[in-house]
């Protein structure tokens, strides 16, 4: 066992904590107020090869190993929760073409996106599907070498901004989940329109929005896997993606411990610095060893798929336990803050917002559960 | 056109720096290191150099194993391949410019780049020490007119120009005046200061291509340098701590004060 990172993977760490501290941290607070799409930020991270990390290098991307991307995710999400969120949108996107898309389609789909700055979108999530994927409304209807794609998606990070759709729809809604079925959407064709961007409580960078599908047509060459292996796809997917979320979550809980700690020991109360005072000690000691905690999960998790090996257990325990812990550590923060917590001119109430979508987004805290309860029992 | 660049490992300024108790050295435990900030920059000009002229950029340090790091760094910033002086023990600036000039007399670049000075030591004195042991012009601290927010800059265009016949450097030098423009001929010392560029940002696809890049290790003795320093370091003590200051009431207290107790006016 090893509990260092190597060379390569500090080098990676600095990298992306140069990106976050002098890129993307000058203007989180600009986004947050604003809740325009970073593109400057997103243009640079996309130089810097943030973007499309997950992209294996023979299809021109860095592919990073899970392991290393979580390094990395820490970083951007200290920086800027929501930035990095619709940093890795990319990657989840482009998840299912780099996991079962046949190397046609991962030439064709992936190969473009390390030549130019360009999004891509996941689109599962649906207003009746959510933590019911099963219930997909959205159809896929073949005629002759194409589908017919109809319905709307919902919650959609940088729909408004994507070039390239990766979309679930079912190709027999009797079947449920078994007829989940897996495309690519090339461009903005007509029939895909995109709502205006959600006015979020958090990660108010990241770009939100609904998706509606009118008689959408998708070559069959653009269907990734097998008809009704759409939702083995979504899940396999997934299990990749929730190493990232989860780390998301300790990077935000770094930089809430972080300014606490600064806060707390520039600020009198009673005569000392408030960091003199054990009620503080004890939150900022619980807010620190609940963050490493999350960190370890979270590796172990990402270091499971880098061996090959099933981590569905594993990354919901780190997803769950990330969450939730940064939930609690964020709203900490502010209470170290006191009053000046709740106050927009001061960095944590914004980590508190943030926080709130991690344990809603690619499955909730609850399903986590569900799903580590599921896998105990198999 | 072969430029050779230096990257020295030093304590990130970020890092909290303390004085070991008995005044040796500073306590290196949990330090950070990086490649030192002037350094950088003289990769980072040796790049766009080498962007526009063609050739390589070849970045040398020295130091225990530790050093890779730097030079994997720079490496990922874009040199071409990197050169390792294998050393643990003390060096001083003389030790460290006769070393650099055995690597300059094997790898014969047209141009050395330095940081004017490292700033861990801060003792600006490699540079100028390394031209004189190779008999080379030098032209120290660098930097240039246009702002970090002009054009040239976005372009990383170099300002470090060459003569229009190449044989010569020239070099808008930084001078408690205001700058001075001076043409050097090659090969040519230079030092970077401050305001040269802003160096890039390490890529990722950079840092993995890094990975592939050749290190090659050398030593004192290979290079025949005896390192034996000439300085001896006798003792090291922190800054006195800072003394809080006072309110005055009014403007006459301080014109007093300022007249008859610190006598500045």
């Amino acid at each position: 066992m090893e509990f260092q990172l190597t060379e390569d993977q500090r080098a990676l760490q600095q990298a992306a904590r140069k990106y976050a501290r002098e890129v993307v941290r000058p203007k989180a607070a600009h986004y947050d107020e604003t809740a325009t799409f970073p593109r400057d930020l997103l243009a640079t991270a996309f130089e810097l090869g943030l973007l499309n990390m997950a992209i294996p290098a023979e299809y021109g991307g860095v592919g990073l190993s899970h392991l290393d991307q979580t390094i990395v995710a820490e970083e951007l999400s200290w920086g800027c929760a929501g930035v990095a969120t619709s940093i890795i949108a990319n990657d989840l996107a482009n998840l299912p073409i780099i996991l079962h898309g046949t190397e046609d389609q991962k030439k064709r789909l992936l190969g473009h996106f390390a030549e130019k700055l360009k999004f891509s979108s996941f689109c599962l999530t649906e207003p009746e599907a959510g933590s019911d994927v099963a219930n997909m409304q959205t159809t896929a209807r073949r005629e002759g070498d194409e589908y017919v794609i109809n319905g709307a998606k919902c919650f959609i990070t940088n729909g408004g901004h994507a070039e390239q759709y990766t979309v679930f729809a079912t190709v027999d809604k009797a079947k449920r989940h078994k007829g989940i079925t897996c495309f690519v959407v090339e461009g903005r064709p007509a029939g895909l329109t995109p709502s205006k961007h959600e006015n979020k409580m958090g990660q108010r960078a990241s770009d939100t929005v609904s998706l509606t599908f009118e008689d959408v047509r998708v070559p069959v060459a653009n269907r990734i896997g097998e008809e009704g292996q759409g939702f083995a796809i979504a899940m396999a997917t997934l299990d990749n993606s929730r190493p990232l979320t989860a780390m998301f979550s300790v990077g935000i809980a770094r930089a809430a411990l972080e300014h606490s700690m600064e806060y707390a020991s520039q600020r009198k109360t009673f005569g000392k610095p408030i960091i003199e005072h054990q009620a503080i000690q004890f939150m900022i000691a619980d807010m620190a060893m609940n963050t490493h905690a999350a960190r370890m999960l979270t590796y172990e998790s990402a270091w499971l798929l880098d061996q090959g090996q099933r981590n569905t257990l594993q990354s919901s325990y780190a997803k769950s336990f990330a969450a939730d812990m940064a939930m609690k550590v964020a709203t900490d923060a502010v209470q170290v803050y006191g009053g000046y917590g709740y106050i927009k001119e001061y960095p944590v109430e914004k980590l508190m917002r943030d926080a709130k979508l991690i344990q809603v987004y690619e499955g909730t805290s609850q399903v986590q559960r569900l799903v580590i309860a599921k896998e105990l029992f198999r | 056109m072969k430029i050779l660049v230096t990257a020295k490992r030093v304590e990130d300024p970020e890092s909290k720096i303390k004085v070991k108790p008995d005044g040796s050295g500073i306590v290196q435990e949990g330090l950070k290191y990086k490649i030192n900030p002037f350094d950088e920059i003289g990769v980072e000009e040796g790049l766009r150099l080498v962007a526009k002229h063609q050739g390589e950029v070849v970045v040398v340090s020295i130091g225990g194993k530790e050093v890779q790091e730097q030079l994997r760094h720079a490496l990922a910033m874009g040199a071409h391949r990197a050169v390792w002086v294998n050393h643990t023990g003390p060096l001083d600036q003389f030790g460290i410019a006769a070393l650099l000039q055995k690597v300059t007399e094997k790898e014969k670049p047209d141009l050395v780049i330095l940081g004017k000075q490292s700033i861990d030591d801060d003792q600006n004195q490699v540079g100028q020490y390394l031209a004189e042991f190779l008999d080379w012009g030098q032209a120290t601290f660098a930097s240039k007119v246009e702002s970090m927010e002009s054009e040239q800059e976005k372009n990383k265009v170099p300002a470090v120009t060459l003569t229009a016949d190449g044989k010569a450097v020239r070099v808008i030098r930084e001078v408690d005046n205001g700058l001075a423009t001076l043409e050097c001929q090659l090969p040519a010392v230079v030092t970077t200061d401050l305001r040269l560029n802003t160096p890039r940002y390490a890529s990722l696809p950079g840092i993995m291509k890094a990975k592939s890049k050749p290190i090659e290790e050398l030593t004192p003795e290979k290079l025949g340098v005896d390192v034996t320093p000439k300085i001896q370091i006798v003792k090291l003590a922190s800054p006195p701590a800072r003394k809080a200051g006072i309110k005055v009431p009014d403007v006459a207290t301080l014109v007093d004060k300022l007249r008859n107790e610190a006598k500045v006016v």
